[in-house]
């Protein structure tokens, strides 16, 4: 994609870089999915059939649970780039 | 004291405080003006990126959506916030590497085009002038209520402080008095929240009220309303009555909704470095989360409450905020078996909206000219007044109620404030200094920004006191607008480097048009469409529609780009640049 790469090596730690960030961030996007549109509405009715602490599961994600687990997702990916930047050295901190 | 003074007490003492703010972080430079100078740290932006995101609608409306929908309401509490992960890992850190001053500015650059970025004008406009009419009649809502004032005064008087700090401090006035303004909120939101779980679980924890059980039962609180609800004649309040895609496109386009509004995403360019961004979406949701944790409950809660002192309940004996709401015109009772006692149930009571005659009857309610319905209910309340009237349905202190006032303004101020920077800031900078008129000074730019912020203030304050007649329909268009058209254009701006100024303002304008008018069809008055499932497009409702855009968009977009010229190298190395933390001038 990129023309004339004048420093080769810049281009592909850039290249590597964004290819590992790519990775993570599909990864991070599948539980996005699977803890709001998988549990807090797909497959809710059958999570109902559990309770936690007197709530229907799939309700509890729908209305908690998918929120607490975004906090966590947001903060995973904040660490993982952190080392990721520090291992292409790339990090701005 | 009485409440009002109270009242009167908390709002005018949040107002202080905020003026204060204002006048020590007045900004001297467009820089300032726009993003803050771009020093803010990433917990303190976090806080203001709460405050700006969390409006009237969060603070006053959400719980009495969750209280009266039950399941239905998930799509706001998964859509609002699971938006901040798309913000956080796709869009936020790459426009804070970008590094200028507007979303329309990313545009604009990024596709090489004047007519990009003017589009991302238009409709930065829509968005937030669609978004701050609310606010302003929030502001409004709770100065009619708790101060008695007319409503017009209520919204003048909002205009006049929003006025005061956002006009002096630009971005970075608007920054520390939204650090203050969550506070005010969250306190206002938790404390009575707090109260009223110790009253019905005696659980202090409000996030764990849903499943703790009630006091002098072994039900848990949703049990427990379930079989109130269910007795009544109401759905189950676990259960749903949408349609499943209906869910899915309804959160999906509120999330992408979420990451595409311009208020949100300009808080990320104030922030000093690219990592700082990406923690700054972590706090910033960790701040929302307080609150949208909490609102579940709350509503649960109020549902419940409101179920014990309402139904069976004779009308000359019912609480007092039965017959203030009422006054104020949100709480309407037809005595239709003329028993002077209030049934509750499902279905409405009457025909249409509320239509006072303005005689009093037999028990000294409103009389009502509309038409009864064969529903035994009597009783029809403005789900918005929940969480306002929730520290008096139960029997809370006077002080709580006049915190949840401030707590209201604060909320409506915050979210006004950062909607009038971005409009302002497309007006001076993306149409005045960008586009039209290159050659004005930083001076005058800076004045352009607060004369457009002024502007903008008496606009906002018109739409609060003279709301389009379908207000409370058009925060659909809102978000389906910022679904369809800015964010996708972000989106491919960053992650595929070959789509082209053809392809995006191709995909706009597809996205907008499509969305736009499915929304006007069926929520306008003038086509007489029917607006229900079975008349929707593959059972989509409006609310949900800008998922659909969103995909038009990207379909168009591509289509386009194929078979048009490629993006220049200049901006092929842009996205190069904007994709890597570390250069000059992301490290400042």
């Amino acid at each position: 994609m990129d023309r004339k790469p004048e420093k080769p090596e810049p281009a592909d730690t850039a290249k590597l870089y964004w290819r590992e960030n790519i990775k993570l961030v599909c990864g991070l996007l599948a539980v996005w999915f699977a803890a709001s549109f998988g549990a807090g509405i797909l497959f809710v009715d059958v999570l109902n059939k559990v309770q936690i602490g007197g709530v229907p599961l799939g309700f509890w994600f729908a209305q908690q649970g998918s929120i607490l687990i975004f906090v966590v997702l947001i903060f995973v990916y904040v660490g993982r780039m952190r080392a990721i930047e520090k291992r292409f050295g790339v990090s701005d901190e | 004291m009485d409440t009002q003074t109270l009242t009167y007490i908390f709002v005018g003492s949040s107002f202080a405080l905020y003026i204060g703010i204002a006048i020590w972080s007045r900004a001297g430079s467009t820089s300032e003006f726009y993003v803050a100078g771009g020093h803010v740290h990433p917990i303190a932006n976090g806080m203001a990126t709460a405050a700006d995101w969390m409006s009237a609608a969060s603070f006053i409306s959400m719980a009495g959506i969750i209280a009266f929908s039950g399941y239905d309401a998930s799509v706001y509490l998964m859509g609002w916030t699971g938006g901040y992960v798309l913000l956080a890992l796709l869009l936020a850190p790459y426009l804070r590497k970008f590094g200028q001053f507007t979303v329309p500015d990313f545009i604009g650059e990024r596709y090489y085009s004047k007519a990009a970025r003017v589009v991302a004008v238009v409709c930065l406009i829509i968005i937030s002038f669609t978004y701050i009419a609310g606010q302003m009649r929030g502001v409004g809502v709770v100065f009619s209520r708790f101060l008695e004032l007319p409503i017009e005064w209520g919204v003048i008087i909002g205009m006049g402080i929003v006025f005061f700090y956002a006009v002096l401090g630009g971005m970075k006035g608007i920054t520390y008095t939204q650090v203050a303004q969550y506070c005010v909120l969250i306190f206002a939101y938790l404390v009575p929240a707090i109260f009223i779980s110790m009253l019905i679980t005696g659980n202090p924890v409000p996030q764990l009220g849903l499943g703790s059980d009630v006091v002098g039962s072994d039900l848990s609180v949703l049990a427990r309303l379930d079989g109130a609800l269910v007795d009544l004649g109401f759905a189950a309040f676990t259960e749903g009555s949408k349609s499943k895609l209906d869910m899915f496109a309804i959160t999906l386009a509120l999330m992408v909704g979420t990451a595409g509004l311009p208020h949100v995403i300009v808080r990320f360019f104030t922030v000093p470095k690219v990592s700082d961004a990406r923690r700054s979406a972590g706090y910033a949701l960790v701040f929302i989360a307080l609150l949208y944790t909490t609102a579940p409950a709350v509503g649960a809660f109020a549902r419940l409450n409101f179920i014990h002192s309402v139904d069976e309940q004779s009308y000359a004996e019912a609480p007092n905020w039965v017959k203030t709401w009422e006054g104020i015109g949100l709480i309407a009772w037809m005595d239709k078996n003329g028993d002077g006692v209030i049934q509750y149930g499902a279905g409405a009571p009457f025909e249409g909206r509320a239509d006072y005659d303005g005689a009093a009857g037999a028990h000294g309610e409103r009389l009502l000219a509309n038409a009864p319905t064969d529903a035994a209910n009597e009783i029809v309340v403005d789900r918005d007044i929940m969480v306002l009237a929730n520290p008096e349905i139960a029997g809370l202190p006077p002080w709580v109620i006049a915190l949840v006032a401030a707590g209201g303004v604060a909320a409506a101020l915050s979210t006004a404030a950062g909607l009038l920077l971005v409009i302002s800031a497309s007006i001076s900078h993306d149409l005045l200094k960008k586009t039209f008129r290159p050659q004005i000074s930083e001076r005058t730019e800076l004045l352009a920004a607060r004369g457009s912020a002024a502007a903008a203030v008496v606009v906002a304050g018109y739409l609060g006191i003279n709301p389009p007649g379908f207000v409370a329909q058009v925060v659909a268009l809102a978000f389906g607008l910022a679904a369809c058209s800015l964010f996708p254009a972000i989106l491919m701006g960053i992650f595929f480097k070959a789509m082209n100024r053809e392809g995006a303002i191709a995909g706009m304008v597809a996205g907008i048009i499509f969305t736009l008018s499915y929304i006007v069809y069926f929520k306008s008055p003038w086509f007489g469409a029917v607006n229900d499932a079975d008349h929707w497009l593959f059972g989509i409702s409006p609310e949900g529609i800008g998922a659909v855009g969103m995909m038009v968009n990207f379909a168009v977009a591509a289509g386009v780009a194929r078979f048009t010229a490629k993006t220049p190298p200049s901006v092929r190395h842009m996205v190069d640049a904007i994709r890597i933390p570390t250069d000059a001038k992301a490290s400042k």
